[in-house]
């Protein structure tokens, strides 16, 4: 089944700065500023960006969470400010912030939860696939953060949605932990789930989804596969090596001929390059250049 | 504002969602749960007025009180005054501390805003906190008017008295919710709410003549005490568990169970009013 699950033009939502009152005022800033998003079903859609560039605004506008200032927005052919139970019978939400755990098992948690909704998963199965069977008579106080976490990503499959939200999911994961989360989040798009998702980690993104964009204060700059991302200039594999102690770097399409070459030059006399590297850029390094490494303003707290 | 832009797939309707009466059910279950298994609500909330109930008519049960009621002096068992303060502290404590703790935790820890995202409505939201309310305070003041009769024999009123009861237990409990939903708003984070909602819930014990005899409390305080809700909720449970004569060591020299429905009835409605207005899924710093 295809066609859009959602669809987003011309985003916009300001906030009021904190503790940043002029005389004419406060002053409004933009956390989304003329966004434009499509979503088709049954894809993971990645949501890339520094701290706040306006992800989890954008997410929990979708989510229906959030008003947005402007823009059109239809999430499952709906609009999320207006939507329903019916509406939210059909999303699942994993919010990046929770710790709302208490008194209850995570077997009651999930079970009450599934009661919610008109076509749930199967309780036991759900914790199964999470991994939490044998803590399931557990105390949900007791879970550790990464069974917390898993714990977060049951309540918001169990009801079946057709569109699911992700919002950092596997902060606090271990290796192995994340590796069977993303067994589990592809196998619910095999099902025909649209996933969207959000996150700080490149290498999900990479394995997970089937298009990213990168969004940057509030604007998307740059859409597309994971591979493709910031066209192929991006991917030009770079050529680095040492000369008389000092590195030198070149980006070439065709690094076999610029390491004969660089060879044939500075070759130290047993015919080694000093220093030689050659890599391809990763999803992460290609992110980097897109969002300006290290710009102060990406280290703002995240809304 | 904007509109919707284009609707790719029909909803399915084939699966009606869940009734809110019946979710209003599950979360009953998911709030008495909670409460039974949190120790600090067990022991400040629902065990407390048993505690001091206990306390009390151990230390004073011997003594006979003595008050001035229309002709002459009367003298009554210590427990049977102190009984109807405890069951009125129970209801306030079950129902307004409950709920305004519960509810400022709920908004701070998350629990608002992950129930938000699923189908669940406010309606069945709040029928299951009132469910979880109206049971516990039920066996509490069970619990606690068994303690008073068994264990330090006061008597029990006979069966007018008991009408008189249902509705001044009914009203103050609904009271005492839905204010507890208005005074939610008012801590600022989950860990401030007991510091906030225990003190106050403490001086209006003081003041309204839960411990003490209300009439012998200093005028302005009797006057400050009129306010609030409480005052009203221990006068007509004492006109359930005092002798007629006791009407006249009131302030005004009657039961005045008119008053206590308009002023209980009063708060209610402004409970209700300023709860809907100000409820939010949301922490006040989350947007």
């Amino acid at each position: 089944m295809r066609g859009t699950a959602l669809s987003v033009r011309g985003l916009r939502k300001s906030y009021r700065a904190r503790g940043a009152a002029s005389a004419t005022g406060s002053r409004q800033v933009a956390a989304v500023d003329g966004l434009d998003l499509d979503v088709e079903r049954g894809e993971i859609f990645a949501v890339l960006g520094p701290n706040g560039a306006g992800k989890t605004t954008t997410v929990e506008i979708l989510e229906g969470f959030r008003e947005r200032d402007a823009g059109d927005v239809s999430v499952l052919g709906e609009d999320p400010a207006r939507a329903g139970r019916a509406w939210r019978a059909r999303i699942g939400v994993v919010q990046q912030d929770s710790r709302d755990l208490g008194e209850l098992t995570v077997a009651e948690m999930v079970g009450t939860t599934a009661r919610y909704y008109p076509r749930p998963r199967d309780p036991a199965e759900v914790i199964d696939a999470v991994g939490l069977t044998e803590h399931a008579r557990k105390r949900t106080r007791a879970l550790s953060g990464g069974q917390r976490r898993r714990l977060d990503v049951a309540l918001g499959i169990v009801g079946r949605p057709e569109l699911l939200f992700l919002d950092e999911p596997t902060t606090g994961f271990d290796p192995q932990a994340r590796r069977s989360f993303w067994d589990l989040v592809t196998s619910l798009r095999d099902d025909g789930a649209t996933i969207l998702l959000t996150t700080h980690y490149l290498e999900e993104a990479a394995y997970l989804a089937d298009r990213v964009v990168v969004i940057d204060r509030g604007q998307a700059v740059a859409s597309g596969e994971p591979d493709g991302l910031g066209g192929p200039h991006a991917r030009t594999p770079l050529v680095t090596w040492l000369d008389d102690g000092e590195r030198r770097s070149l980006r070439t399409d065709r690094p076999t001929g610029a390491v004969a070459r660089i060879a044939h030059e500075v070759a130290a006399p047993d015919g080694e390059i000093p220093g030689l590297t050659v890599t391809r850029p990763t999803l992460e390094d290609v992110y980097l250049d897109l969002i300006g490494d290290g710009d102060p303003a990406g280290n703002e707290e995240q809304r | 504002m904007t509109t919707s832009t284009r609707d790719s797939v029909s909803p399915v309707r084939t699966h009606p969602l869940p009734g809110p009466i019946a979710l209003g059910l599950v979360r009953m279950r998911v709030e008495l749960l909670g409460f039974v298994r949190e120790r600090d609500a067990m022991i400040f909330i629902f065990a407390y007025p048993l505690i001091m109930m206990a306390i009390f008519a151990s230390v004073f049960g011997g003594e006979e009180q003595v008050f001035d009621v229309g002709a002459g002096s009367m003298e009554i068992n210590f427990a049977q005054y102190f009984l109807p303060g405890m069951v009125a502290t129970g209801v306030m404590l079950s129902s307004f501390q409950t709920v305004a703790i519960s509810i400022a935790v709920e908004r701070d820890d998350g629990t608002l805003k992950r129930l938000r995202a699923t189908p669940l409505s406010a309606l069945s939201y709040f029928l299951g906190k009132v469910g979880q309310i109206l049971l516990v305070s039920v066996v509490q003041t069970v619990a606690l008017v068994a303690l008073a009769a068994l264990a330090f024999d006061v008597p029990m009123p006979d069966g007018v008295r008991w009408w008189t009861f249902a509705w001044v237990f009914a009203l103050g409990t609904a009271t005492g919710a839905v204010c507890g939903v208005a005074f939610s708003t008012v801590p600022r984070s989950g860990r401030s709410a007991s510091a906030v909602v225990t003190p106050v819930v403490l001086v209006l014990q003081f003041i309204s003549g839960v411990f003490f005899p209300y009439p012998s409390l200093p005028d302005w305080m009797q006057q400050v005490a009129q306010v609030f809700p409480l005052k009203w909720l221990a006068q007509g449970m004492r006109s359930v568990f005092l002798p007629d004569e006791f009407a006249t060591v009131e302030t005004a020299g009657e039961w005045q169970h008119l008053l206590i429905a308009v002023v209980l009835g009063l708060w209610l409605i402004a409970g209700l009013v300023i709860g809907v207005r100000t409820f939010r899924w949301r922490r006040r710093d989350d947007g």
